[in-house]
């Protein structure tokens, strides 16, 4: 692919981010991770990025509002929402609230990748 | 719940004897007091209205009998004025006198006689020989000769019979002489004999010294005491008529009514038995005792009765209170496990991704070729595709927990009831494979969604599915889950292969609080929420059993036309 996708993951899980930052790197991507909601605006405030993979529970921010603070900074860019299944709800409301979609984990990485397929193509 | 009466504990035990108790003092004072006061009342008059009446009675008597006795002195005394010694010791003459007195008075004047200052009768007219009679030694002689007339006690005198004398004393040429007459003692008795009351009421009289003046109705010795020797107490006696009442030797009370008689030389009496006299007070008396004891018995008969209802009515009451405590204890118990249950779920989610994730991360690099002629190239793959899909089982399960710990939402929603089964019998296999019961949905796929709460028809199911594995848990069995349609309604049924439900207890199992299982295990709520639920939705469960052969449970939810086709 000419052109990889830069793409912004966010997750307080570090082992969840580490992994799936690898993985996806070796899909052509290219991942910067955000450890927390902050980290994760600064970065965005600093670079562009085609998507955001989003946590919807972080230890200092919940997904939603992190979700609606990027939305206003970069309001073309898509984000698919992460969730444990117990926030399925809050997911559905993230989605409302102007997500692309969301994923359950632990979720198949082929799924993720052609979610992010999608969300970029759409974009684009 | 079971149907057979245990004994009481003791705190109901008392409880009962404590509400009888009281509602036997608070109904019986009023009686008591009531009845009590009605008597004591009755008592007084009656007994003031029989004194009276008694009083009454004597006194009428004492005026006839004194009036007789002046009377007949009246008589002599004008005789013995009139006529004059002359006349009368003239023999011939003193029978018609007696008999012009016989004609007037009927017998009443028995003979006549006219005795000298010697006591020598020197005329006599009468049915006795007693012309020569000397009367110097008699009591009424010397009397008479000391005051001007006499009226002597009752005696037997020389005729041997009884009878008492009226003598006036009167002068001639200074010699006294005295005009005598027996008065006949029957036409004499016949006054106080008339006096009759009650069976047992008589009357009779008594002289100073005790004796009697009449002959009594019943024989008997005078008692001793006021009666007998009135004269001993006389200051107890007044001039008019003394009423008393005393226990006499013989054991029985007695009214003693009495009257001074003949310037209180006689004593009238008149004797009747307290029982006699009051006997109509004794009716009433054992009238009222019979009615306050049959309403006693009745009383306490009744305040058992109700006491024993109302503590078996506290009990249930107390009974009820205990289970729905036991139950909001076991729901609160529920919900913090079921709250525990979904963060673990949602914890563990994490970690398990990473998993997955490092599994998929060391698929990534197997791909490169290093390792692409490893001869266990194969097996690495296959275990971490077997990790892969441990790991998705796992976000089952969690995910299972997480909707079942869901806080039950009453929301409709529209949902197909075919998932909803299959996700509570998914839910229920684990436990019914231990209980060796297998559960088979048999589900017509064309069935329409319904507009439900999801949670609801959950439990629901829920509870239908656990009670037919827990009836079943100790020989196995099938539980058939089936759903078809008729016409405007979708019909469930929950079969199983179970003991069946004793028909006794058949018309029961939807109440609440009513259970088989054992103390502890059971709330007895489970099928009446079920029952709630479904009624409230419009639809209706019912349940048919056949003993040893298994027990159905139908559920019919009607289809809103909007749904149709």
């Amino acid at each position: 692919m000419p052109n990889s996708v830069k793409l912004l993951l966010v997750d307080d899980e570090v082992g969840f981010v580490d992994v799936l930052s690898k993985r996806l790197s070796k899909r052509n991507m290219v991942v910067t991770a955000a450890y927390s909601g902050t980290e994760a605006i600064q970065t965005l405030r600093k670079q562009d990025f085609d998507v955001a993979v989003l946590d919807l529970k972080l230890e200092d921010m919940d997904g939603i509002e992190i979700l609606k603070i990027f939305k206003k900074l970069v309001p073309t860019m898509p984000v698919i929402m992460l969730t444990g299944h117990g926030s399925e709800q809050a997911a559905r409301e993230g989605v409302a609230s102007g997500a692309f979609d969301y994923l359950t984990k632990p979720s198949d990485l082929e799924d993720l990748v052609a979610k992010i397929m999608q969300a970029v193509k759409r974009e684009k | 719940m079971s149907k057979t009466k245990l004994p009481l504990s003791p705190y109901y035990r008392s409880l009962t004897l404590n509400m009888t108790v009281a509602i036997i003092v608070v109904s019986f004072i009023p009686v008591f007091l009531v009845g009590s006061t009605i008597y004591y009342n009755f008592y007084a008059s009656y007994r003031e209205k029989v004194y009276a009446h008694l009083e009454e009675l004597v006194e009428k008597h004492r005026q006839q009998i004194d009036a007789f006795l002046v009377d007949k002195l009246a008589d002599i005394r004008f005789l013995s004025r009139n006529l004059g010694y002359a006349n009368l010791s003239d023999e011939a003459f003193l029978q018609s006198t007696l008999a012009s007195l016989q004609r007037n008075y009927r017998p009443v004047f028995v003979d006549l006689g006219v005795v000298n200052g010697a006591g020598q009768q020197v005329a006599y007219a009468g049915p006795f020989k007693l012309t020569e009679a000397v009367y110097t030694e008699t009591d009424w002689f010397q009397q008479a000769m000391n005051k001007e007339y006499v009226i002597s006690d009752v005696f037997l005198g020389l005729r041997r019979l009884p009878h008492f004398i009226i003598a006036v004393k009167n002068t001639i040429n200074g010699e006294p002489w005295i005009l005598r007459a027996t008065i006949d003692f029957v036409a004499f008795n016949d006054l106080v004999e008339n006096i009759r009351v009650g069976e047992t009421g008589f009357a009779y009289i008594l002289n100073r010294r005790g004796e009697f003046q009449t002959k009594p109705l019943i024989d008997f010795v005078p008692s001793e005491g006021c009666y007998g020797h009135f004269f001993d107490c006389e200051k107890e006696l007044n001039d008019g008529v003394t009423i008393a009442e005393r226990e006499d030797d013989d054991g029985k009370e007695n009214i003693y009514v009495t009257a001074l008689l003949k310037d209180k030389d006689w004593l009238l009496v008149y004797r009747q038995e307290s029982a006699d006299a009051f006997s109509d007070l004794r009716r009433a008396q054992f009238i009222s005792v019979v009615i306050f004891i049959v309403g006693g018995v009745s009383i306490i008969i009744m305040a058992s009765m109700l006491s024993i209802r109302q503590v078996g009515r506290i009990k249930e009451a107390d009974r009820a209170k205990e289970l729905m405590n036991e139950q909001v204890i076991e729901t609160g118990k529920l919900a913090s496990i079921g709250e525990l249950a979904a963060g673990i779920a949602h914890e563990i989610n994490n970690p398990v991704a990473i998993m997955v994730e490092e599994a998929g991360w060391i698929q990534d690099l197997l791909e490169e070729e290093d390792f692409a002629r490893s001869e266990n190239l194969d097996e690495f793959e296959r275990a971490l595709k077997q990790i892969n899909t441990q790991g998705k089982r796992c976000k089952e399960i969690t995910h299972k927990l997480l909707s079942f710990a869901r806080k039950t939402d009453a929301r409709l929603q529209e949902f197909s009831i075919n998932d909803l089964i299959e996700e509570v019998v998914s839910l229920s296999e684990q436990r019914a494979k231990y209980a060796k019961v297998i559960i088979t949905p048999q589900l017509d796929a064309s069935l329409p969604s319904i507009q439900a709460s999801p949670s609801e028809m959950q439990q629901v199911f829920l509870n239908l599915i656990n009670n037919a594995v827990d009836a079943m848990e100790r020989q196995g069995g099938e539980i058939v889950v089936a759903s078809r349609r008729e016409k405007n309604q979708l019909v469930i049924e929950v079969r199983d292969t179970g003991p069946g439900i004793p028909p006794a207890n058949i018309d029961r199992i939807f109440d609440p609080f009513y259970t088989t299982k054992p103390v502890g295990k059971g709330t007895g709520l489970g099928l009446s929420i079920c029952y709630g639920i479904i009624k409230k939705m419009g639809g209706d469960i019912s349940v048919d059993s056949t003993m040893d052969e298994g027990t159905t449970f139908v559920i019919k939810i009607p289809v809103r036309e909007e749904h149709v086709g």
